[in-house]
């Protein structure tokens, strides 16, 4: 072999990561996990939440625009499932104080390998595959929040209804390091309106202090503009270097895995099991639960509030959601029930879900 | 979060966790007092705001 052809050699090899090891900041840039479900209708009037996994969706300022979100089982070649926001509710005017974004916010630990704050910070570049009825223009701001400050660019959406790949690479920033925590350091934001009041300044294409008037300048996508538009996004990559390698597929045990440090779902239907519960009062079950990973902070409780969600045999006495934490860290929670209940103290029995929107999760997003 | 009200869960006298239901879905958190819990972050800034948290039944 000669030497070029081991250069060749060895340049796929790393370009193919067989040697690089993990490579995606991102957290389910596949949108292979959705816990919460996989279709989210009626998505509008200033909501803020999350629906995919790690992946929130933000509408800001008084919109009108309403939306349906889901798991799509659309994607380009090599990807099963992608994040769909289809607008079902438009909006005629675009007031200057409103936004829609798409973001994933990261830990500030998960980013020290990007040496920000010194000489030797390192570029990043972020890949992305994105499909609309809309043609125009869009921009991805990825911002610091330990130092408030900004870089974005803008990419094309060049033809319509077809999945289109778009790579962007972000200077490194010798200003501000990211804080060594838990607490969110960076928001990736994915643009998908922009009233003015993000729009009149200048496109922040190297690192500075964040303005609000420079977030999106340039966008021209509008997904709220008719009921006809949809947008698609997947295969999101955000990697150390000036290079977009082929995406880091990963399995959906390990993406499950890693989506649950920050949301864990542990009921979500009829006739699943909760754990073993006991009275510790007549007006009152006590459980305990484990988390499958340690979780990014001590989690909220999220559960439904209907009447009858939760059974506790022995004997059989059906009570509501409803659950009170008590008892929490990282890797476990003890909650109580009170709605409804009424039995022996003492007594024991495994307590199911018996309604199908039954709805028992654990919250640690960022 | 789109906060409706926030309550007291008081366990021994002690306030354990904050009980809070929201406008426009019928899910119920139940928050602990933890300062990296962005939902306990939400409930600082609802209070900031200008409202209210409940006292415990």
């Amino acid at each position: 072999m000669t030497k070029a052809a081991e250069l060749a050699k060895m340049g796929e090899v790393l370009t193919n990561s067989q040697i690089g090891g993990r490579r995606n900041i991102v957290i389910n840039g596949a949108m292979q996990v959705s816990q919460r479900g996989t279709s989210f209708t009626g998505v509008g009037d200033g909501d803020n939440a999350y629906f995919l996994d790690r992946f929130q969706f933000l509408e800001s300022g008084t919109p009108n625009g309403v939306f349906t979100i889901t798991q799509a089982s659309d994607g380009p070649a090599g990807f099963a499932n992608s994040m769909k926001v289809d607008c079902t509710t438009a909006e005629t005017a675009v007031a200057a104080n409103e936004r829609i974004f798409i973001q994933q916010k990261i830990e500030g630990q998960n980013l020290q390998h990007l040496k920000k704050g010194t000489s030797s910070a390192e570029k990043v570049t972020l890949s992305f595959h994105v499909k609309s009825n809309l043609t125009g223009t869009a921009v991805v701001q990825f911002y610091d929040t330990d130092n408030s400050r900004t870089i974005a660019q803008s990419y094309t959406i060049d033809s319509a209804n077809t999945w289109e790949k778009k790579t962007i690479t972000f200077d490194g920033d010798t200003t501000g390091a990211f804080v060594n925590d838990n607490n969110v350091s960076v928001r990736l934001e994915f643009y998908l309106q922009a009233g003015s009041n993000f729009t009149s300044g200048t496109l922040p294409t190297t690192w500075q202090s964040f303005l609000e008037a420079n977030s999106a300048v340039g966008q021209t996508i509008n997904v709220a503009s008719s009921t006809d538009n949809n947008f698609y996004l997947t295969g999101v990559q955000l990697e150390v270097g000036s290079v977009a390698t082929p995406f880091e597929h990963r399995s959906f045990g390990e993406e499950l895995a890693l989506c649950q440090r920050y949301y864990f779902q542990k009921i979500n239907g009829n006739s699943q099991p909760v754990g073993i519960g006991s009275y510790i009062s007549s007006g009152q079950i006590r459980t305990y639960i484990d988390f499958p990973v340690e979780m990014r902070a001590d989690p909220s409780i999220v559960t439904s509030s209907g009447t009858s969600h939760f059974n506790l045999e022995n004997p059989s006495d059906s009570f509501d959601g409803g659950w009170v934490l008590v008892q929490i860290n990282k890797t476990s929670a003890i909650p109580y029930a009170t709605g409804s209940v009424s039995g022996t103290t003492s007594y024991s029995g495994i307590i199911r879900s018996t309604s199908a929107d039954a709805r028992l999760a654990f919250n640690a997003e960022l | 979060m789109n906060i409706q009200t926030v309550r007291k869960n008081v366990i021994d006298g002690e306030v354990v966790s904050y009980q809070v239901t929201q406008q426009d879905s019928n899910l119920i958190l139940s928050v602990p007092l933890d300062p990296a819990n962005t939902d306990y972050q939400a409930i600082l800034e609802w209070v900031e705001d200008g409202n209210t948290i409940e006292e415990a039944d």
